[in-house]
C-alpha cells in the first residue's frame, strides 16, 4: 500500500487528529474503553499505559474474547524486553546462513540483462540473433514492459522489428534511462550470459532528454513523457494519488496529506507573525546500496513456480508475480531465508525478476538473476531528491502562527517523490499549506527507501525551527515544549538533554580556532503503521519440539528472534526452544517488512497463538493432572499447578497427543480502540528526538561527527539489544546521506559517473561516532504486545540535527545536502560576516 | 643482446595458463582441494561456486567492500580480486575454517553474537574475517586499531559500533 494510498483511505475518518496529539497517552480518550468496539463478543482487560518509570497508568480496552490477558511491564516479564542474542547469529557469523544470493540449483543457468546505453529514445529494432547463436544461451526474453517507471494514462506501446530465431513485431517501451531494460539472455555460466549480451543489438532513434531536477522544472524542457502519468506503489511506499494534473514534466500540486493537509489560512497566518523565515532546502538522491544485490532465482515447473528472493515481502511478491504471470497464488511459492539487506528498495519482482521468470518458463531450468553492484548503484531505485521552499511564521513568545511548503522531488522516471508530512504534522500551527510536485526525469526510478520522504522534509522543518529559535532568542528544547504537543518527545527531550548535556551548548559560531565544535539537535516521527495482513501457525509437534510458521521476513532486524522471545514468554520456555520458520509464502501469509510495520503487526498475532497453544495445552494437562485449567501455569518447560503439587513437562504432554503435533493459527487483531486511520494507522507516532555534537574543521570544510545521542521510542521494546543496532544503522545511514553520500549522473550523457561503492561515497568504520541510545519504554495499550517499529525513526531526524550542530558551530547555515567540504566553504565564505 | 636472449629465455619458463581449465591443488582451512580451474577464475568464484563454499561473499566484485575478504597465509585478503591460479599450495583459510573443528567459534564470532554485531549479516563473514586478523597479529588493540582493522569492511545496516565494542571484548578475553 502506498502512502497515498493509505492516505487517501483516511478520507473515511471525518476527524484528522490535532498535529502531534497522542491520544493514546491523552488520558480521556484512552481510559474509555468504550471509544471503539471490536466486533463480536468482547472483554474488558486493564492494560499499562504511559511511560516506563514516569506515569505508567492502567486503563481499559474493550477487546474481543479470544484475546490473550493484558500484558504487565516488562520488568515483570522474564523474556521479553530482555537483550537477547539473535537466533540467527550463529549461521551468520559462521558464513552458514543462506542467501539468495547463495543458492545453486541442478541444472541452474544465469540471467543477464541487456540495458540502454541511451537516456531517452525510441527503439526501432532489436536483434538478438547473435546472442541466441553464443554457446551456452539456453533463453533470450525481450521486456515488454519496463516496470518500477510512471505508466502514460493512454500507454501505447511501440511495435518494432526484432530479429529472434525469425524475425517478428513485439511491443517495446520507450527508452526513459540509461539502463533501462531492453532484453534479457539465460545461459549456463555467468559470463556466457554476459558475452551474450553484448552481443544483442538494437537501434535507437533518440530523444531529448533532461537529468536533472531543477532542469526539468523549467517550462521549455524536454518532456519525459509524452502525457499524463499514473503510478501504483508498493508495500514500501512510492506511488501516487491518482489523477493529479500534470504539466510537462512537473506532476501536481499535491496538497492532501494523510494527516489531513491544509488548514486554516496561511495568509492571516503570516500576517500575525512577528517573525517569518523563508528558506530553500535541497537534498541529494540517496541509494539504498544493500550488500545483497537485488535478485532472484525462478524455478518455473508445471504445478508450481518457486521463487527464491532477496525481498522484503515475500506475500506481496507472491501476488506480484501470480498477477503478472495470471497464476493462482497457491501455485507460487516464494522463499527468503536470509536476505542482505533492503531498506525500502527490495519491493516487488523487479524487471530482473519478472526476466528471470520468463527465462525459466522458457528455458525449462531455474534461472539466477542477480543485480551486479554496477546495476545496484544505478537501476535498482534511491531516495529521490528535493527542493523545498518553507516558510514558518510565529510570535515573539514562539507560538507559531503559519506555515507553508511548496517541495519538489524527482524520483526520476518514477512518481512518489514527496517530502514526507513533517511540515504538516509535528508542530502545532493554526494555518497551514502545502504543495507537492513529482518532478520527471530520464533517470531511472527510484522507489521507497527508510521513512520515505520524512528525513528530507524533517531536514528542511528542523533547520527553520532552529532558525527560528535563534532569531528569537529561545532555546530549541523551551522552543519545541512551546510548540510540540507530543508526550513522547517531550520525555525524549528531558531523558536526551541529560545524557548529551545540552546545557554545555554555547551560542553559535562561539570557539575561536578553526576547529569549532557544535551541538545541535533535531526531531522526528513517524506513523505506526499496522499491518494486518499478519498471520502465523504455531505447533506443538509429539516430540515436545514447538516450531512457529510465518511467511514474514528477517530482513536483517532481527524478527526471527523476537518471535521466540514472544512464544517462549507465554509458554515459560528460552528463545532457544522455539524453532522459526520464515521467509516463505507455504506458510500463513505475514506483514512485508516496510514503514516500520513488521514487529508491531506480526507479533500481536505471535502471541496470541502462543496463548491458545497453552490453553490447549492447560486442558490435557488439566485431564491428567485431574484438576481445573484455570490453576495451570506454565514453568520452565512444564505445565505446573498454581495450587501446588502436579506437574507435567511438555514434552510428556506432547508424547500424549492423540495426533503427531497440536497447532493454532491466529491473525492480528485490530489495534485495541481502533486505529486512528483507516485500519492501518494506529494511535502513537513513533516518535524519536536526537542530539549531535559535531566538530567542522573550517580550513577543510570537513565535518566531523563525534557524537550522537539518540532517544527513541518504540511503544513495548521487544529485544533492545536489536533495537539498539537499528537505531544504530537508522543514524549511520543518516549520516552518510548528510556528509557523503551523493550519486552523479552525467546531464549530457544520462550515464551514472559512480556506480560503485568507493566513488558513491559511504560511511565507514573511520567515521563512526560515538551512539549513545536513550530508549523509552513507552506503554500505548494498542495490542497483545503493545510493540511498534524502529526501522524509519532511527534515521529521521540525524541528517536535520547534524545540520543544526553545524550551524551552532560555525554561525552558518548548510541548507543542502551533502555537506561536503566544498559546500562548507562555500558557506563560511558567503556567511563570514555573521 | 644478451637482454634478448635472456628474454626468450625467461618466455620459456614462463607457465602459460589457458585457455581452459589447468589442474591445480588448493589449501583451504586445512583440506587439499585437487580441481581444474579456469585461470580467469577468481578465488570467490571457486569458492562459491566450485566448492560451494558460500560463506564468503560476494558483493562488490571488485575490491572495495571487503564482504568477501579470506586469509592467505594469514593476512586478509579480497578474493573477488584474487585469481584462483595465484594461491595454488598456499594456505587459504575462510568463514567456514575460522572456528575450531569441533565447532568451537573463535572469541571473535563468539564477540559478534554476544554484541549483535550482525544484522543481516551479509558483510559478516568479511567483517569477522577482518576482525579475527587484527586479533592475530594485535592481542590488545585500541579502538582506532579495530576501526583501522576494518575500514575497509563495508556494512551498510550500520553494524559498526558492535563490530568494534565484540572486537575489544574479544581481545580482552583473549587477554585474561
Amino acid at each position: 500500500m502506498t502512502e497515498q494510498e493509505k492516505g487517501s483511505k483516511s478520507k473515511d475518518s471525518t476527524d484528522p487528529p490535532q498535529s502531534g496529539k497522542d491520544p493514546a497517552t491523552d488520558g480521556k480518550k484512552a481510559g474509555t474503553a468504550t471509544a471503539h468496539k471490536p466486533p463480536g463478543k468482547t472483554k474488558i482487560i486493564k492494560v499499562p499505559v504511559g511511560y516506563y518509570g514516569v506515569n505508567i497508568a492502567e486503563v481499559e480496552r474493550e477487546v474481543p474474547l479470544d484475546e490473550p490477558p493484558a500484558l504487565p511491564v516488562n520488568a515483570h516479564l522474564n523474556v521479553i524486553g530482555k537483550p537477547t542474542r539473535r537466533l540467527d547469529g550463529e549461521l551468520k557469523v559462521t558464513g552458514s546462513a543462506r542467501y539468495t544470493a547463495d543458492i545453486q540449483l541442478a541444472g541452474m543457468l544465469y540471467g543477464r540483462m541487456h540495458r540502454s546505453t541511451e537516456a531517452h529514445a525510441e527503439i526501432r529494432s532489436i536483434d538478438l540473433s547473435g546472442a541466441l547463436a553464443h554457446p551456452g544461451v539456453r533463453a533470450v526474453h525481450i521486456v515488454s514492459r519496463a516496470i518500477g517507471i510512471a505508466r502514460e494514462r493512454e500507454d501505447k506501446p511501440r511495435v518494432v522489428e526484432a530479429k529472434v530465431t525469425f524475425d517478428r513485431k513485439v511491443g517495446v517501451p520507450t527508452v526513459k534511462y540509461v539502463g533501462q531494460p531492453i532484453a534479457a539472455v539465460a545461459a549456463t555460466t555467468e559470463q556466457a550470459a554476459r558475452e551474450a549480451c553484448e552481443l544483442i543489438k538494437v537501434e535507437y532513434e533518440t530523444l531529448p532528454f533532461v537529468i536533472e531536477l531543477e532542469d526539468a522544472m523549467k517550462p521549455d524542457a524536454p518532456k519525459v513523457f509524452k502525457g499524463p502519468t499514473e503510478q501504483d506503489g508498493t508495500a514500501g511506499g512510492g506511488g501516487a494519488p491518482k489523477g493529479l494534473p500534470q504539466k510537462g514534466n512537473l506532476r501536481g500540486p499535491e496538497t492532501k496529506g494523510m494527516f489531513g493537509g491544509d488548514r486554516g489560512n496561511v495568509e492571516t497566518g503570516f500576517s500575525q507573525a512577528d517573525v517569518v523565515i523563508e528558506n530553500q532546502y535541497r537534498t541529494q538522491i540517496h541509494m539504498h546500496s544493500a550488500l545483497e544485490p537485488h535478485g532472484l532465482i525462478a524455478d518455473w515447473r508445471d504445478d508450481m513456480l518457486t521463487i527464491y528472493a532477496s525481498t522484503q515481502g515475500t506475500s506481496a511478491l507472491r501476488g506480484d508475480i501470480a498477477s503478472v504471470f495470471d497464476l493462482p497464488k497457491s501455485k507460487v511459492r516464494v522463499i527468503t531465508e536470509y536476505m542482505g539487506g533492503g531498506f525500502g528498495a527490495k519491493f516487488g519482482t523487479g524487471n530482473y525478476g519478472i526476466a528471470a521468470i520468463f527465462l525459466s518458463r522458457q528455458a525449462k531450468a531455474p534461472v539466477k538473476f542477480m543485480h551486479d553492484r554496477k546495476e545496484e548503484q544505478t537501476v535498482s531505485g534511491f531516495r529521490p531528491n528535493s527542493f523545498q521552499k518553507l516558510k514558518i511564521g510565529a510570535k515573539k513568545d514562539g507560538t507559531i502562527t503559519a506555515i507553508e511548503l511548496e517541495s519538489y522531488g524527482s524520483g526520476g522516471t518514477a512518481l512518489g517523490a514527496g517530502v514526507g508530512w513533517a511540515a504538516q504534522s509535528m508542530y502545532k500551527s493554526p494555518n497551514f499549506a502545502s504543495e507537492h510536485y513529482d518532478v520527471l526525469t530520464n533517470q531511472s526510478p527510484g522507489c521507497a527507501f527508510r521513512a520515505p520522504g520524512q528525513p528530507q522534509g524533517i531536514f528542511a522543518v528542523e533547520q527553520s525551527i532552529d532558525e527560528l529559535c535563534e532569531k528569537l532568542k529561545i532555546d530549541p528544547m523551551a522552543m519545541r515544549d512551546k510548540i510540540d504537543d507530543n508526550e513522547t518527545r517531550r520525555e525524549q527531550r528531558k531523558a536526551g538533554a541529560k545524557l548529551f548535556d545540552w546545557s554545555s551548548r554555547k551560542p553559535a559560531g562561539s570557539d575561536a580556532g578553526p576547529i569549532k565544535r557544535g551541538l545541535g539537535m533535531a526531531q522526528g516521527e513517524w506513523p505506526r503503521f499496522v499491518d494486518m495482513n499478519s498471520s502465523c501457525e504455531l505447533k506443538l509437534t509429539n516430540d515436545g519440539s514447538i516450531e512457529i510458521l510465518s511467511s514474514v521476513q528477517d530482513i536483517g532486524t532481527g524478527i526471527r528472534t523476537v518471535l521466540a522471545q514472544v512464544i517462549a514468554e507465554e509458554l515459560g520456555l528460552k528463545p532457544t526452544d522455539i524453532t522459526v520458520r520464515i521467509g516463505d509464502t507455504v506458510f500463513p501469509t505475514g506483514p512485508a517488512s516496510g514503514g516500520s510495520v513488521t514487529t508491531g503487526s506480526i507479533t500481536p498475532a505471535v502471541r496470541k497463538a502462543a496463548y491458545h497453544l497453552k490453553l490447549k495445552m492447560f486442558d490435557l494437562a488439566a485431564n491428567s493432572l485431574k484438576c481445573e485449567p484455570e490453576d495451570l501455569q506454565m514453568k520452565e518447560g512444564s505445565i505446573v499447578q498454581k495450587s501446588g503439587g502436579g506437574s507435567i513437562t511438555i514434552k510428556k504432554l506432547a508424547k500424549g497427543l492423540s495426533t503427531d503435533q497440536l497447532s493454532v493459527f491466529a491473525s492480528r487483531t485490530a489495534d485495541y480502540g481502533g486505529f486512528e486511520l483507516g485500519d492501518f494507522v494506529g494511535f502513537g507516532r513513533l516518535s524519536s528526538v536526537q542530539f549531535a555534537d559535531v566538530r567542522v574543521d573550517t580550513d577543510t570544510g570537513r565535518i566531523y561527527v563525534d557524537r550522537i545521542v539518540a532517544a527513541h521510542a518504540c511503544g513495548r521494546p521487544m529485544n533492545p539489544l536489536g533495537i539498539e543496532s537499528q537505531i544504530n544503522g537508522g543514524i549511520l545511514q543518516g549520516i552518510s546521506w548528510a556528509l557523503y553520500e551523493n550519486r552523479h549522473t552525467d546531464k549530457n550523457t544520462g550515464v551514472v559517473m559512480n556506480p560503485n561503492v568507493e566513488s558513491y561515497k559511504l560511511i565507514g568504520a573511520k567515521e563512526i561516532p560515538k551512539i549513545d541510545i536513550v530508549l523509552l519504554e513507552e506503554y500505548l495499550g494498542r495490542s497483545a504486545t503493545d510493540a511498534g517499529g524502529i526501522g524509519e525513526p532511527a534515521i529521521v531526524p540525524t541528517a536535520a540535527a547534524i545540520a543544526n550542530a553545524v550551524y551552532n558551530a560555525t554561525g552558518v547555515r548548510i541548507n543542502t545536502l551533502p555537506m561536503t567540504p566544498d559546500r562548507v566553504l562555500a558557506a563560511l565564505r558567503k556567511g563570514g560576516s555573521k | 643482446m644478451a637482454s634478448l636472449h635472456e628474454a626468450k629465455a625467461a618466455e620459456a619458463t614462463l607457465r602459460v595458463s589457458g585457455p581452459g581449465p589447468m589442474p591445480l591443488t588448493l589449501k583451504i582451512n586445512g583440506k587439499t582441494h585437487k580441481l581444474q580451474i579456469e585461470p580467469s577464475e577468481t578465488l570467490a568464484e571457486t569458492l562459491r561456486t566450485t566448492l560451494g563454499m558460500t560463506g564468503t561473499k560476494v558483493s562488490c566484485d571488485r575490491g572495495t567492500c571487503s564482504a568477501c575478504t579470506v586469509w592467505l597465509d594469514g593476512a586478509t585478503m579480497c578474493s573477488c580480486m584474487t585469481l584462483t591460479v595465484d594461491v595454488a599450495g598456499r594456505a587459504v583459510t575462510t568463514i567456514e575454517g575460522l572456528a575450531s573443528e569441533d565447532g568451537t567459534l573463535h572469541p571473535v564470532q563468539e564477540a559478534f553474537i554476544e554484541k549483535d554485531a550482525t544484522m543481516c549479516g551479509f558483510c559478516t563473514p568479511g567483517m569477522v574475517m577482518s576482525c579475527a586478523a587484527l586479533l592475530a597479529r594485535n592481542s590488545s588493540p585500541t579502538l582506532e586499531d579495530v576501526r583501522t582493522a576494518c575500514s575497509g569492511n563495508y556494512c551498510r545496516c550500520g553494524t559498526y559500533p558492535n563490530v568494534f565494542e565484540a572486537t575489544l571484548a574479544a581481545a580482552k578475553k583473549g587477554a585474561s
